[in-house]
């Protein structure tokens, strides 16, 4: 190999993935619909959507199990079109993990590097060095049978990550696990994936997931990429309504523009509700046009009809408390406005005397920069 | 009073299997035992002694014949898992839902009819004026009738037929129970075709092969009709003689003998095979 491409950064490509407008078409289904994005190096990138919305097809079309329509993939600057799967440099750790039960941890791991003929003594200091780095020094000659869930996840990886993979893709891995042990193993792999330093592709339908770990995340959607970003750009910026009530828990309403003055929109729901809007996003709203509304629960403050203070926000409107939903530092309120909607809002609950209670008259306020208007 | 109804129950449900492995499989083998243990020395007068096993060692013919059934078996059951793999394969992993039902019903439907009349069938086939022979000779392609039958090749291919249905069996509910993405993770890893059917599907597919193994090969050591009918009088087939035995020569001490020695025997191929193939009896069974 000429060393000069292994130290020259202007030969390294930047990207270890790149996919350029995908189409996935399985008879009259369109599974993937234009899907271009890249991966820059050693990055933590999920894929999130709702089940359906394709992007198992796609991972399975980067791993080759499945023949992109059109459009191309290109690894670490390679098209890897014509490469069959066990000739790609992409490994795959499976929903169910699909470890080998007739064969025991050692073998698991030595599987992959067997198959590309590496010699008996690099497989054992390979395997060894593996296991030691997943923190699981001792389980060699453990039976499959014998592991704890958090323990097969990590062998999975393992078995990956030998092969020095130049992508490692994870199939919704944390789906089977119970929810502790999930909340654990996501700090786990983010922690794997920095030690590891390898381009991971993660891909849930759980949100937390996918907000926790990643470094950047797409939405999808029915086939569609509708947005890729950082995790709080999505949360704070959605670009589209599906985005913005797929990620994160909103209110959401459906209404029309009456009036625009300078950068705020007037709006009104279905149901009547008057609320300003700072934020409008998508082409074409002006007045009369229909649009979705979203205002997210932490940006709405809830206090006693009763109380002396005066609000400062923009929306302001009465209410009578309908629940409190106790969970700790999440607790919420549903309160149910004069239109006979309920609306989510964000409360501390004290345990003192000042807390809500369900019949208490409130006012619930928010500004305008935090009510989100999609063109709908 | 609850533990007694309790054990009312157990023992009322057990008596039935209890009963059968003590009145149709221990009582007749144990009687088989005494009878071949049993000399004939006059007309109605018999003394204890392994005679009759002595005449079976002394008498080539006989364990030649043993021997031979032992490794047709061996070769049908080969055979049988060598056609069988690949069809429980595409039936298990490759045929659609829909579809997977209706071929395993056609795998089914030979079975409706006796082992009689499907040998009839084949003779129907191969006899010296039957089908393949008389289209032959329509076609121009040999000069004269050839007979098919009475060959070896015919005896193998009639029992494979016969038995091909409970290799497939075993071996299609154990593919089923394999995860696709096994497969999957066994490619994605930088196996091919070959490897991953070797390391993975096999080796996974192991206590389906296994006992749908002992099941072939037991049957086929232990059958009648298919060899005598595509074999003709010189099958040899050992069953063949424990038959003569008992209804020709009318000497059911000689004929329990053999009886018991082929249960000997294919039970010693099935254990050495067990061993080789490292698997326990209670695995095969168990998890087909």
């Amino acid at each position: 190999m000429n060393t000069a491409t292994l130290t020259d950064p202007a030969l390294e490509p930047a990207f270890d993935l790149e996919c350029s407008n995908i189409h996935k078409r399985f008879g009259s289904v369109q599974a993937v619909d234009d899907v271009s994005f890249k991966i820059p190096k050693g990055s933590f990138f999920s894929i999130l959507g709702p089940s359906g919305c394709g992007k198992t097809t796609l991972m399975r079309m980067i791993a080759g199990f499945e023949d992109p329509t059109s459009g191309d993939i290109q690894i670490k600057g390679k098209s890897v079109l014509n490469t069959p799967p066990n000739k790609r440099n992409v490994k795959m750790v499976f929903q169910h993990l699909a470890l080998f039960p007739m064969m025991n941890v050692y073998e698991n791991i030595a599987y992959g590097l067997r198959c590309i003929g590496t010699d008996k003594a690099e497989i054992d200091r390979k395997v060894k060095d593996v296991l030691e780095r997943i923190a699981l020094p001792d389980v060699a000659d453990r039976e499959i049978h014998q592991l704890s869930g958090g323990q097969k996840q990590r062998i999975a990886i393992a078995r990956c990550m030998v092969m020095d993979p130049d992508v490692l893709l994870l199939d919704e891995p944390l789906g089977a696990l119970d929810l502790k042990l999930r909340e654990a193993m996501k700090i786990e792999l983010k922690l794997l994936q920095h030690q590891f330093n390898t381009t991971f592709i993660y891909i849930t339908h759980d949100q937390s997931e996918a907000l926790v770990m990643s470094d950047h995340v797409a939405i999808m959607n029915e086939g569609r990429f509708e947005q890729i970003g950082r995790p709080e750009d999505l949360y704070h910026n959605p670009q589209t309504s599906f985005v913005a009530g797929f990620v994160g828990d909103s209110n959401r309403w459906s209404g029309r523009v009456t009036a625009v003055e300078g950068g705020e929109y007037r709006v009104e729901t279905e149901a009547g509700l008057v609320m300003t809007s700072a934020r409008a996003v998508g082409q074409g709203i002006s007045t009369g046009a229909a649009v979705s509304i979203f205002v997210r629960p932490e940006f709405i403050t809830a206090r006693k009809a009763s109380s002396a203070q005066s609000g400062t926000a923009e929306n302001e409107l009465q209410g009578r408390v309908d629940s409190v939903l106790f969970n700790g530092a999440n607790s919420r309120v549903l309160v149910r406005d004069p239109a006979g909607e309920l609306i989510e809002a964000d409360v501390v609950v004290t345990g003192g005397a000042e807390d809500l209670r369900a019949g208490d008259a409130v006012t619930l306020e928010w500004s305008a920069a935090q009510t989100m208007c999609f063109a709908a | 009073m609850q533990s007694d109804i309790k054990r009312l129950s157990l023992i009322l449900l057990f008596a039935p299997f209890a009963l059968w492995i003590a009145l149709l499989i221990i009582l007749p083998h144990m009687g088989m035992v005494v009878l071949s243990l049993r000399e004939k020395v006059a007309p109605r007068v018999y003394e204890f002694g392994f005679g009759n096993y002595i005449d079976f060692i002394n008498e080539p013919i006989y364990w030649n014949t043993l021997l031979r059934t032992g490794s047709m078996s061996i070769l049908v059951t080969f055979l049988a898992l060598l056609i069988g793999f690949p069809i429980a394969y595409y039936i298990a992993k490759i045929a659609g839902k829909r579809s997977r039902g209706a071929l395993f019903l056609l795998c089914l439907i030979p079975l409706w009819v006796s082992d009689l009349i499907r040998a009839f069938g084949w003779i129907l086939l191969l006899r010296e004026t039957g089908v393949i022979s008389s289209f032959l000779t329509d076609i121009g392609l040999i000069d004269q009738p050839i007979e098919f039958l009475y060959n070896d090749i015919t005896v193998v291919i009639g029992l494979v037929y016969t038995v091909i249905l409970f290799m497939i069996v075993p071996l299609v509910s154990t593919l089923d129970g394999m995860d696709n993405a096994m497969i999957e993770a066994g490619y994605n890893l930088g196996g091919n075709g070959f490897t991953v059917l070797r390391r993975i599907i096999v080796p996974y597919a192991m206590p389906g092969i296994v006992s749908g193994c002992i099941v072939v090969f037991m049957m086929t050591a232990g059958s009648y009709l298919t060899p005598i009918l595509l074999g003709g009088k010189n099958s040899s087939w050992f069953t063949e003689q424990i038959y003569d035995q008992f209804i020709t020569r009318f000497n059911w001490e000689s004929g329990a003998a053999f009886g018991f020695l082929l249960l000997a025997f294919t039970s010693i191929v099935v254990w050495i095979g067990l061993r080789l193939t490292g698997q326990t009896l209670a695995n095969t069974v168990a998890k087909s």
